[in-house]
């Protein structure tokens, strides 16, 4: 049975696949409004995420489906102590897919081996969370038109973003591209990332504290959230944090075409006033999350013989 | 030193001088009723220094937990005092049930009854990560 528990359980024909037939959605959406009349999505959040959440089952609906599900433990059969295990196999006598979101890592992969309908993460913990990957790369390849030669740049919290690491790995199969990890000391992505992803595929990268420094290169900035509670003190946290935040002032040496990307929810690291320039792509992002999980649950049932 | 030679049982050879008691203690032989031996720094053409495990009966020993902990010991099963069988054992591609995941947002933290397993992702570097977690084995 497929699942979608890590964005490298899918090939980049896989991915490039997902992301033609999400267009394909986007321009033709009534040929879709049907495609899963009389399945079931079953939404099981262990925790809350409601945006995450609404947006799977946005998609189902859009697909003619219906949706039921949980949206935080405590309404679940997880506080009488029923396994993830157990949980995965009673919900495959109810529905046809089921997106799950849990705050352990790893427990999708659990779902994904003991049930028997098609599994996908919704996030679990601090370390996956392929649908979102598949939201950036939708837009991505929308705003760019392609992954190749692109030189991207992740911003802010590269030490424990979870959507930074899967999207470097994702893009990472891709040729040409180059990252720019613009992060301070304290939050710089992982060495095993670097090695095992960045350098195995022997693409370019440079690390730089500067943000300024290095915007006119970018065709892709990707800001994430620089929390206070990372930092050893709140003394230093204040002095790293408006580095990172992106205003107008820092955009004035970018690209043209550049695109602004973050996964949301933002806090204060973009001001809003950039929300009016045409470059700024977040909520897009949002809207090509739906699209894609719309692709994706097509693509799951179909290869399960359920539509 | 004389060690008497057994009939039917087991002899783990070639093992990393030293790591002998780390296998002992992995493979549970303290609970075992029938002789065992630890030898320790015996002479080795090969390797200079070995140490070898004899195990007076044929019982199930789990070549995961033996191809983790030393990669090219050799285990001889021994019936009827001649060798039956020889396997030179490689490090594992995945290892269920021999170490355990200390990664605290694992979901084998809360759920006990789930294997805890690795899988090798170096074998250069003699890596292994969580299924689940993808955590790497302290």
């Amino acid at each position: 049975m497929k699942s979608l528990i890590d964005i490298l359980d899918l090939s980049t024909e896989e991915i490039d696949s997902l992301v033609d037939t999400a267009l394909d959605i986007i321009a033709s959406p009534a040929k879709y409004a049907e495609k899963c009349r009389g399945k079931k999505l079953a939404t099981l959040f262990f925790e809350p995420s409601t945006r995450t959440r609404l947006s799977f089952e946005a998609a189902m609906m859009e697909l003619g489906g219906n949706v039921i599900g949980f949206s935080e433990a405590s309404s679940s059969s997880a506080t009488k102590g029923e396994s993830v295990a157990d949980t995965a196999k009673v919900i495959s006598c109810y529905a046809d897919i089921i997106a799950m979101r849990h705050p352990k890592e790893g427990a999708p992969l659990v779902a994904s081996m003991n049930a028997s309908i098609p599994v996908i993460n919704a996030g679990d913990g601090g370390h996956n969370h392929p649908t979102q990957t598949l939201a950036d790369l939708l837009t991505i390849r929308r705003e760019k038109g392609h992954f190749d030669n692109l030189t991207v740049g992740f911003c802010g919290d590269l030490k424990f973003g979870r959507t930074v690491h899967s999207l470097i790995n994702a893009l990472s199969r891709y040729t040409g591209v180059k990252f720019v990890l613009i992060s301070p000391d304290e939050l710089k992505l992982p060495g095993y990332v670097i090695r095992d992803v960045i350098e195995k595929n022997g693409l370019p990268y440079v690390e730089t504290r500067s943000l300024e420094e290095v915007m006119p290169e970018l065709d892709i900035l990707y800001m994430t959230r620089v929390q206070g509670e990372r930092f050893f003190s709140e003394e230093e946290y204040l002095r790293l944090r408006d580095s990172y935040i992106l205003d107008t002032e820092k955009l004035k040496g970018a690209k043209e075409d550049l695109v602004i990307m973050h996964p949301l929810p933002r806090v204060n690291e973009i001001s809003v006033a950039v929300d009016r320039d045409p470059r700024a792509c977040y909520f897009k992002q949002v809207l090509n999350g739906k699209y894609v999980r719309m692709a994706l649950i097509l693509k799951l049932l179909t290869e399960a013989g359920t539509i | 030193m004389k060690i008497d030679s057994i009939n039917n049982g087991i002899v783990i050879d070639h093992i990393t001088a030293g790591r002998g008691m780390e296998l002992y203690r992995l493979l549970g032989l303290d609970s075992l009723d029938c002789s065992v031996a630890l030898i320790r720094n015996t002479a080795s053409r090969k390797m200079g220094k070995k140490d070898i495990i004899k195990i007076d009966a044929d019982i199930p020993v789990s070549f995961d937990v033996i191809g983790y902990v030393d990669p090219g010991i050799t285990v001889n099963v021994i019936r009827g005092g001649v060798i039956a069988e020889k396997r030179t054992i490689e490090l594992p591609a995945t290892l269920t049930g021999v170490i355990k995941c200390k990664n605290p947002r694992c979901i084998t933290t809360v759920e006990q009854e789930l294997d805890h397993v690795f899988k090798l992702v170096d074998r250069e570097t003699k890596t292994y990560r969580c299924i689940y977690c993808e955590a790497k084995a302290e």
